[in-house]
């Protein structure tokens, strides 16, 4: 099944008041790989992340997760936001929240099980967080605990993960490792990552995406003359990427 | 035994403090760290809504107003979540409109309602054997609703777009979280009344929070600490002849205030203890 897919948007429109914030976006992910999407803020890359999490409902269009609605398929995707606002003084320890990770494949009134607490401590090693499992996260940096929600997503064992700006709050140190750690990840899931970190989307991704309410697929990384033409034509895509990210995502 | 104890009244008071700190302990750390302390004091004080409907229906108010909080905790929920007026906005709303309908009831009832002042204040040494049993039936309730769903409680609380991503019912989990602090406010009338029940609800979970940084354990303190409040607010009251409901809430609220000085200190010492030798 190595071209099952995964996600499938079907001309997905999405208003927010009266402005439409997706216009007619149709976007097919497979099993595995990585796709990065870039466009400006206010381009809605995360509503497309919440339309696939079926957290954001589309005013028109199709939303299919796993063959199915997202809010049957969500639970096979990892995801991992660009911000986790919670209470620094919520009393909760690093391994508490890694195993809510698990919470999609134990369900409601069990208990989590001793497998649970393996993958989660697994999730925890992946990002080289184990030490820190008894902490409370509040007293974590943001950039250790941006890395403890990555190891939640992976906890679920997802088939997808979407990645909402996660450079964000990683520091510079630390960016290449995680981009190395989704190198290895993507050959056994599917990744969509989206950012405005035009560099280093364009060394790590198999696939580009440009995203200004409508999305321009471009099928490789390698951007095609024709591809290029077309994004060209757009006058805000302009604005959004310039002349100069475009010629970095041709060296690569 | 001490004399003070022999006195049934003084056997029933301490255990409906002992059966309000169980109840405060457990839903008031989720009160305290969701973060919703307002819609908390909502619900309370819609309950009187309650009360002026069992004065009026002349059943027991404590039985009339388990019925109703639970209804207008759940009214309150919806109207902050499906609605576009702000949350805040709508909970000031019902909390008003809750109270009016308890006035209009009462209004309505003929005759005389008696203990009226102690549904609004609260008079712990007045507590009857039938509410009595009515509290420790509600806390077997929570207990129970908390222990099956402790996990889910725990992921609504801290992220709950990731409890909606991971499946959990997010939406009527936190109706049921409300229905629970409904429970728990009816539970607490007795002790310290409507007007004060947020006091106890957020002061216990409050004071444990600095202690620790486990869920259980804080609920545990919590309960503890709701419990020697209400003891010894009660004997400061019998002793120095004042309201007890009051007295406890001031009780509890002069140790919040002593232990946040406790626990500045105790973090001073242990950054002290921490720094490099040759900078100490």
């Amino acid at each position: 099944m190595a071209d099952q897919e995964l996600v499938k948007l079907d001309d997905i429109w999405v208003h927010y008041d009266d402005a439409p914030t997706l216009e007619g976006i149709n976007l097919s992910v497979k099993s595995s790989g990585f796709l990065g999407i870039i466009g400006p803020n206010g381009g809605g890359k995360t509503t497309l992340l919440k339309v696939i999490l079926g957290l954001v409902k589309p005013t028109h269009g199709r939303v299919s997760v796993m063959g199915g609605n997202p809010e049957h398929g969500r639970k096979f995707i990892g995801y991992i936001p660009q911000y986790n606002l919670f209470d620094p003084e919520f009393p909760i320890s690093v391994s508490e929240v890694v195993l809510m990770g698990r919470y999609g494949r134990t369900g409601l009134f069990r208990h989590y099980r001793e497998e649970d607490k393996k993958a989660a401590m697994t999730a925890l090693k992946t990002v080289d967080m184990l030490d820190y499992k008894d902490r409370q996260i509040g007293r974590l940096s943001s950039g250790e605990q941006q890395r403890i929600f990555i190891a939640r997503a992976l906890a679920t064992s997802p088939k997808l993960l979407l990645l909402d700006e996660p450079t964000t709050s990683i520091d510079p140190a630390m960016q290449v490792g995680f981009y190395e750690l989704l190198d290895k990840l993507k050959h056994g899931m599917a990744i969509i990552m989206v950012s405005h970190d035009i560099c280093a989307v364009s060394i790590y991704v198999d696939e580009i995406a440009c995203l200004n309410h409508q999305l321009f697929y471009h099928g490789s990384k390698e951007v095609s003359a024709e591809d290029l033409a077309k994004t060209y034509q757009c006058p805000v895509q302009l604005i959004a990427h310039g002349f100069i990210p475009h010629r970095v995502l041709k060296e690569h | 035994m001490p004399e003070i104890l022999q006195h049934e009244f003084m056997q029933h008071a301490l255990l409906a403090g002992m059966l309000a700190a169980v109840a405060c302990g457990i839903v008031g750390v989720y009160v305290v760290i969701k973060k919703i302390v307002f819609i908390s004091g909502g619900i309370a004080h819609a309950s009187f809504g309650g009360i002026g409907l069992g004065y009026l229906l002349g059943i027991n108010p404590v039985l009339g107003a388990i019925f109703f909080t639970t209804a207008s905790a759940i009214g309150i929920g919806l109207a902050t979540r499906r609605t576009r007026l702000p949350e805040d906005t709508a909970i000031g709303i019902l909390w008003a409109m809750g109270m009016a309908l308890g006035i209009i009831f009462i209004g309505l009832t003929p005759g005389y309602t008696p203990d009226l002042f102690s549904y609004l204040f609260g008079n712990i040494l007045t507590v009857p054997t039938s509410d009595l049993l009515l509290m420790l039936i509600l806390d077997v309730i929570i207990i129970f609703l908390v222990s099956l769903l402790y996990k889910e409680f725990l992921v609504l609380s801290f992220d709950e777009e990731f409890s909606t991503v991971s499946g959990v019912l997010t939406e009527r989990l936190y109706l049921l979280l409300l229905c629970l602090i409904a429970l728990t406010v009816v539970v607490l009338i007795r002790v310290v009344g409507i007007i004060l029940v947020l006091a106890l609800l957020t002061i216990p979970a409050a004071l444990a929070r600095q202690f620790t940084h486990s869920l259980k354990k804080m609920m545990l303190l919590a309960i503890l600490a709701g419990a020697v409040f209400t003891f010894s607010g009660l004997w400061l009251s019998y002793v120095l002849d004042l309201a007890s409901g009051a007295t406890i809430i001031l009780v509890s609220g002069t140790a919040l205030f002593i232990s946040f000085g406790i626990s500045r200190l105790r973090s001073k010492t242990r950054d002290l203890n921490h720094q490099p030798p040759d900078t100490a």
